[in-house]
């Protein structure tokens, strides 16, 4: 009975930062992104600065029409957006946020596969999305997302696997307890290279060629109203928070930091998080959208390229030391 | 020397963050009042005590959204067996803010400074007919008309109080005179005399002064194109 009640409280925490942190995160970049354009951005929802726009943007989702094409693969278009949306619930659950076994939703022993595996699914919601909207934009939308997750894919694994090699296990409170400050310069490339293609994988701008508005309408979703629309925007935000989260937990050391007292290692994870979900904003605000031959580019002739040399870097330090 | 590459992405970065750290340019408006320049166009109002129903501003406007009805009155005779004055007595007068835009002109050519530009800018209405204010809004609107900017330093003296400033030289100058001359045969030092013209020269450019500030702010026009 106690377990039951374990596990139960433990998925609810999970899942009610699933659903804060996203918002967090929209709200802050309305925020910021607003300033960095000179701008106040939202002022009025909620009344102090606009805290409550966010929620009054769910209300307004809820309350539209929830329309589907005429000509649309009914069930697979329906079905989308919780395909996008699920499987980063999914990771959440896996990654640690503090030493203690109450720190993690669930110990995962393969961590690192698990995440890395149930994360490309969240991809495969766009392509449902393009393939079943019946509208050539969404299509064109579908592949480029396709294609991009073939490319990024690779340097996000390679990337995670030398990490995995640094620590020599791939659960993901392994890593974080084996890690020492040095691996930070060490493995520096490999978590840009994350970074970076996990940014590519989200479509998040610069890497939003998928959804390029100003082409192609809003790729993938743009057959989308109301609440499943909402679902892939949360899909996004949730997708930032996985990401950051993920990147904290492998590269930048988890909960450790250079001070503070035990039992608040959590507060360096979430810190580190914050810090790197504020970098995704600022990228998007300062970067123009990649094209598409440039997105390919990228990833086949720099960041696979770096990801295989950082794990040549890794494997060369680990031979030295033992 | 070549740029290091990925210079301009940090520039990129840099700029963005920089902003961020700046006040944002946001006008607050419904919440916060735009602060206005003094001479903004913002809507007509007129002094309608100075209207003479000339019909120059009606005729002049390129888009004829001025409407001026009138009608003639007789005023007796102000000595016994003089003749009887007219005079014209303004009816209506209606500016149709649909049509006009707001080039000026009517201000330009009103002899009497009858019309004015008032920074007022919230009169927008749901009906367009309704945008054809009458003479009782245009003259609240007067109200919001605000003092012409100072001159600039070292400009040429406003017309009214050079003329002003003349006149009372001259005055002083004959008082000097006069005192001059009544002083010489009591064979009292000049430095005395002088002390008073002056001061009367004072209180006469002001009393002048005063007379023009009397009719607010036609009075003051001039002064703001004092440099034309």
């Amino acid at each position: 009975m106690n377990d039951v009640l374990d596990v139960a409280f433990r998925l609810v925490v999970v899942f009610a930062v699933f659903l804060v942190l996203p918002l967090v995160i929209g709200q802050t970049e309305h925020k910021v992104m607003a300033h960095m354009q000179g701008r106040l951005g939202p002022m009025y929802a909620g009344g102090f600065h606009g805290w409550a726009q966010l929620v009054a943007d769910g209300v307004k989702f809820a309350q539209k029409e929830d329309v589907v094409p005429a000509n649309a693969d009914r069930r697979i278009f329906q079905l989308a957006p919780a395909v996008a949306l699920l499987p980063y619930l999914l990771v959440l659950v896996a990654i640690p946020i503090g030493p203690s076994e109450g720190a993690v939703g669930e110990i995962v022993d393969a961590g690192i596969f698990f995440v890395l595996a149930v994360m490309g699914v969240g991809v495969l919601g766009s392509l449902m999305a393009g393939w079943a909207s019946a509208n050539k934009f969404s299509l064109l939308g579908g592949l480029r997302t396709a294609a991009q997750l073939l490319a990024y894919e690779l340097p996000m694994l390679l990337a995670a696997a030398s990490v995995a090699m640094a620590a020599g296990t791939v659960s993901l409170p392994g890593i974080v307890n084996a890690f020492e400050w040095w691996w930070l310069p060490w493995q520096i490339v490999g978590a840009l290279v994350f970074f970076v293609a996990g940014l590519a994988e989200l479509q998040r701008p610069p890497f939003d060629m998928p959804v390029a508005d100003s082409e192609i309408i809003f790729g993938a979703y743009t057959e989308y109203t109301g609440l499943r629309f909402a679902l892939f925007l949360l899909a996004e935000y949730a997708g930032i928070v996985v990401l950051c989260g993920l990147t904290t937990v492998l590269f930048l050391g988890g909960w450790h930091g250079p001070f503070g007292a035990e039992g608040l290692g959590w507060v360096w994870t979430l810190l580190k998080t914050a810090v790197l979900a504020f970098i995704v904003i600022w990228l998007r605000v300062s970067y123009p959208r990649l094209r598409e031959d440039q997105l390919q580019k990228l990833a086949w002739t720099t960041l696979v390229p770096l990801a295989l040399a950082q794990i040549a870097l890794t494997g060369i330090v680990k031979v030295v030391n033992s | 020397m070549a740029p290091i590459p990925g210079s301009g992405l940090a520039k990129g970065l840099a700029v963005t963050l920089r902003t961020m750290t700046k006040k944002s340019h946001t006008a607050q408006y419904p919440d916060v009042q735009p602060e206005l320049p003094p001479r903004t166009r913002g809507v007509i109002g007129l002094f309608e005590e100075n209207c003479t129903v000339c019909m120059l501003c009606a005729r002049e406007c390129p888009d004829w959204c001025i409407y001026i009805d009138s009608h003639k009155e007789t005023i007796p005779a102000a000595t016994p067996g003089g003749r009887e004055r007219s005079r014209n007595v303004l009816d209506r007068f209606a500016i149709d803010f649909a049509l006009c835009m707001y080039c000026g002109i009517c201000i330009e050519v009103c002899p009497f400074d009858a019309l004015f530009w008032s920074p007022e800018f919230e009169y927008a209405e749901t009906d367009i007919h309704d945008l054809t204010h009458e003479r009782d809004k245009l003259r609240e609107w007067m109200w919001t008309v605000p003092e012409p900017p100072a001159l600039d330093p070292g400009a040429e003296e406003p017309k009214e109080i050079a003329a002003a400033r003349k006149a009372a030289e001259k005055v002083a100058a004959a008082q000097a005179a006069a005192a001059a001359e009544a002083a010489e045969p009591a064979g009292q030092a000049p430095q005395a005399t002088d002390s008073t013209p002056a001061a009367q020269t004072d209180t006469a450019v002001a009393e002048q002064a005063q007379r023009e500030q009397a009719q607010p702010p036609q009075a003051q026009r001039p002064a703001e194109g004092g440099t034309e």
